[in-house]
């Protein structure tokens, strides 16, 4: 099957390539592209398939291993994992990250935690109001 | 049998203006390594020793588990050797050139040869003085490939090469660590080659392996670090931090040894950081250069 050609790296976006591939393969799982229990490329083919290190894929398989995205059976490959739940994990991560900006950026302005906190209510509420 | 497709301990050269010195080198077998350094540092010399071409003064050299120089004849029937001046013959055609290592080499397998042609847009019937730089390049790669040597040992194998040509290239080494039991050495000044598909990289400057290891560790251990240190801190001297650029107020630290309690060490100490950044190959690379030339030990 030649469902890992799917996956595209791209060299200007700033995080680091494994990161990327873990993301990616989170998205189709999510979307049921690769479906629970299916068995997914190996860390050479994708590697291949890819045109990276094979130790960068091998980084992105363990941390989505670690993450209990996918299973790896020594000798025997990697499959989806049966309960992978991907989505919330998913918005989840990207909901720490923007937080972290937003606590940098805070910081550079002088914000208290506080001042921050009150920020972050005004926010909620003017998205209440524009999609009421 | 041995796992590391190359070994070198304690190898030595010395030449009248250029002294290699205490070489250590560890490539595992089934993976990639970039030999990165500045014209000059030694990677073409490591590169004749490792090929039996340069005796070492002294230090122990195994290539495929053959001991080198001594037993070169029969480590050379398995490495494909691409040096940077190509070594093909100018008046005669490709298709010459291919007759001539298949009648050589009984590994030669004419069937991914001439996918290879394809791939790499090149005509058999062409001479070799007739075609581009690039197409030497690629014509030379194809000739140690069809091969399918156990390990290839590639000086520089995209300098010179176009955008297209260069992704030709490197999509063809991967496909060759398709096979786990194949070995790639390759030699580049272009770090972001070395990046996209290294395993391994081997940092060498003045003579000197300056630092080794894998790629994710590399990019994993080294950082930017902006900090914001107000006029009364005096700002904490953290082990592995390297060098500090900036202005005086909005300090930048490099380190080869991050570790998230860096950042809450600093932040501990009444300086704020303002960001941690991950660096290129290219960055670290640099960093690591100047920071060796001035004298720093890891």
């Amino acid at each position: 099957m030649d469902m890992h050609s799917h996956l595209v790296i791209s060299k200007a976006d700033g995080r680091p390539m494994y990161l990327q591939i873990m993301e990616q393969i989170k998205q189709r799982i999510a979307v049921g592209d690769w479906p629970r229990g299916e068995e997914i490329p190996s860390i050479r083919q994708l590697a291949v398939a890819l045109r990276v290190s094979v130790i960068t894929v091998k980084r992105a398989y363990y941390e989505l291993e670690r993450e209990g995205v996918i299973v790896t059976q020594h000798g025997k490959g990697s499959t989806v994992a049966d309960g992978a739940d991907v989505s919330p994990r998913l918005w989840d991560q990207e909901l720490a990250q923007h937080l972290d900006q937003v606590v940098r950026l805070g910081t550079l302005l002088g914000l208290t935690p506080e001042q921050l906190e009150s920020r972050l209510r005004d926010a909620a509420n003017r998205f209440t109001e524009e999609s009421s | 049998m041995t796992d590391l497709a190359v070994h070198f301990e304690g190898v030595g050269k010395k030449y009248r203006h250029f002294t290699l010195d205490d070489i250590h080198l560890e490539l595992p077998t089934g993976s990639i390594m970039g030999f990165i350094g500045p014209n000059g540092a030694g990677k073409s010399t490591t590169i004749r020793i490792l090929m039996g071409l340069v005796h070492q003064d002294r230090g122990s050299v195994r290539v495929l588990g053959h001991a080198m120089p001594k037993d070169q004849a029969l480590a050379k029937q398995q490495i494909g050797f691409v040096s940077e001046d190509l070594r093909l013959y100018k008046t005669a055609t490709l298709a010459w050139h291919m007759g001539f290592i298949r009648s050589i080499y009984p590994t030669w397998d004419q069937a991914y040869a001439e996918q290879l042609l394809r791939r790499f847009d090149l005509k058999a019937e062409q001479r070799i003085k007739g075609i581009s730089h690039g197409q030497r390049v690629k014509a030379a790669l194809l000739l140690v490939l069809a091969r399918r040597p156990r390990l290839l040992v590639l000086d520089e194998p995209t300098t010179g090469l176009d955008p297209v040509a260069r992704q030709e290239v490197l999509g063809e080494l991967m496909e060759v660590l398709a096979d786990d039991e194949r070995t790639i050495l390759f030699s580049s000044h272009n770090t972001l080659d070395v990046e996209q598909i290294s395993d391994q990289i081997t940092f060498i400057d003045q003579g000197r392996i300056i630092d080794t290891g894998d790629k994710e560790g590399f990019l994993d251990r080294w950082r930017r670090i902006r900090l914001d240190v107000p006029a009364e801190v005096a700002p904490p001297v953290l082990p592995g931090v390297m060098k500090a650029g900036g202005s005086g107020r909005l300090p930048v630290v490099t380190t080869n040894r991050f570790e998230p309690a860096m950042a809450a060490a600093y932040q501990h100490a009444g300086v704020t950081v303002l960001a941690v950044e991950p660096m290129t190959l290219e960055e670290i690379f640099v960093a690591n250069v100047h920071w060796r030339r001035e004298g720093g030990i890891s």
